[in-house]
């Protein structure tokens, strides 16, 4: 490798940033969809309606125990094969929220068992239905105490998406792909510069994380 | 007002309630004792269905607790309940602990919850605290704003159970001054307690439970000067 490879960077840094755009933007809306998931199904585990409980609890099993790759090439190949045919930023979308849906109910579940179930029941008391007590008291507890978790989370999400690269949504790694193949090499400075792009996000939010998770252990 | 049949309740195996019946009438002020395990506290859960009995009967106002048709929530509304652990929100201020089930359930307008709220805080001596965190208070004043909470829904009765437990001695007059004023405005009030000074003063009825079952049960002067049950003089020479 010489050094100058590295002027190749001003050639690639506008496909990179906008490659960046996009993952930052799918992530952002398979967090906030996962979330969404991953509350209701973690509410539905601790169920006692038993059809409720094994049915998330299957889907929790079969998305963990299974690679996002597969998951995404059963979003993008084999869906069309029954007549779903879906974009690629949406099957990347699609994916990544089911997929984070199935960790963040394992939080969420951790989360609402950590609350004193005295609060639930002070809640009850005082005529407040299940609904009421779970959204004004408890799970506004539960989601403070796993914030870093969720952040871990956040930070795993930003980083997989990556893996969108082979059905073809333009985010970074997708456009570093196409660059080292387009121009036969540089697979140095353009890698390198794919991995700084992800460690400028993902640096400032694990910093976000210790501090959250210093706040809860001081207790306050 | 609140009526048990014969109430039994189960864990799993384990028999705690075994057929309790009684009944309270509105204004009254009862007080259950008895030794730990005696299923005192199963009993007052129960009256507010925190706890489903297993068997029996109870009726809140005639309403039927354990019948399908009931709506519970409906119920516990005018049921307070005051708990040995305060169980305060802790990411709410001390105003919005408390009006946050009259907003919810009884759709009060917030100037007008508010407004409950203080008033509720200066009965119980917390004027200064509407806006303070449950974290920052003592065990006793938490404590009274957990009955201010209770008394925001304008219960027909209220539950307490063990009220001054988890508290230290030099806080437990005054969260007992409180209930004491609660009783003297001829609130309707079942006290699971083991201070036997106030069942003295303040209660029109003492239950002595054990092993699930209401053993004796009398005015305070009859029931502590006079037992009549040997399970009852044996628990009372223990404390008194």
């Amino acid at each position: 490798m010489r050094l100058s490879d590295w002027l190749v960077l001003p050639e690639i840094l506008p496909l990179m940033l906008s490659g960046l755009k996009v993952t930052v933007t799918i992530t952002f809306f398979s967090v906030f969809t996962g979330l969404l998931i991953g509350t209701i199904v973690g509410l539905a585990r601790l169920s006692r309606n038993r059809l409720l409980y094994i049915l998330t609890t299957i889907y929790v099993e079969v998305i963990r125990g299974t690679p996002l790759m597969v998951q995404l090439f059963m979003t993008y190949y084999a869906l069309p094969e029954i007549g779903i045919h879906l974009p690629p930023m949406i099957a990347g979308w699609v994916t990544f929220s089911v997929n984070s849906g199935a960790y963040v109910s394992e939080v969420v579940r951790a989360g609402i068992q950590s609350i004193d179930k005295g609060q639930m029941e002070a809640a009850r008391s005082l005529g407040m239905s299940w609904g009421q007590s779970m959204r004004y008291v408890v799970l506004p507890q539960a989601f403070r105490n796993i914030m870093p978790p969720l952040g871990n989370e956040f930070i795993m999400l930003l980083k997989d998406s990556s893996l969108m690269s082979v059905i073809a949504v333009p985010e970074v790694m997708r456009y570093a792909g196409l660059m080292v193949g387009r121009k036969g090499g540089y697979a140095l400075p353009i890698y390198a510069t794919s991995g700084l792009l992800y460690l400028m996000l993902t640096l400032p939010l694990s910093m976000v994380v210790r501090r959250a998770e210093r706040r809860l252990a001081k207790g306050d | 007002m609140i009526e048990l049949n014969n109430v039994h309740k189960y864990f799993d195996q384990l028999h705690v309630l075994k057929g309790v019946t009684n009944r309270v009438h509105r204004g009254e002020v009862v007080v259950i004792i008895g030794p730990s395990g005696s299923g005192k506290s199963t009993l007052l859960r129960c009256i507010n269905y925190l706890e489903e009995p297993t068997e029996g009967e109870i009726r809140v106002d005639g309403v039927k607790l354990n019948h399908s048709g009931t709506n519970i929530n409906r119920v516990r509304q005018d049921v307070g309940m005051v708990f040995q652990s305060f169980n305060l929100f802790p990411h709410m201020s001390v105003t919005d602990n408390i009006t946050l089930a009259p907003k919810k359930v009884r759709g009060v307008a917030e100037a007008e919850a508010k407004e409950t709220a203080l008033e509720l805080l200066a009965k119980v001596g917390l004027s200064d605290k509407a806006t303070a965190y449950p974290r920052q208070l003592s065990g006793g004043q938490q404590q009274r704003v957990a009955i201010a909470r209770a008394l925001a829904m304008r219960p027909r009765v209220l539950l307490f159970d063990e009220p001054t437990s988890a508290l230290d001695p030099e806080m437990i007059g005054e969260v007992l001054d409180v209930m004491k004023a609660l009783a003297d405005d001829g609130m309707t009030m079942i006290v699971v307690s083991h201070e036997m000074g106030f069942a003295r003063e303040v209660g029109d009825r003492v239950l002595f439970m054990d092993e699930g079952q209401i053993v004796e049960e009398g005015c305070p002067e009859e029931l502590f000067s006079r037992p009549q049950n040997p399970r009852t003089q044996a628990f009372l020479s223990k404390i008194l």
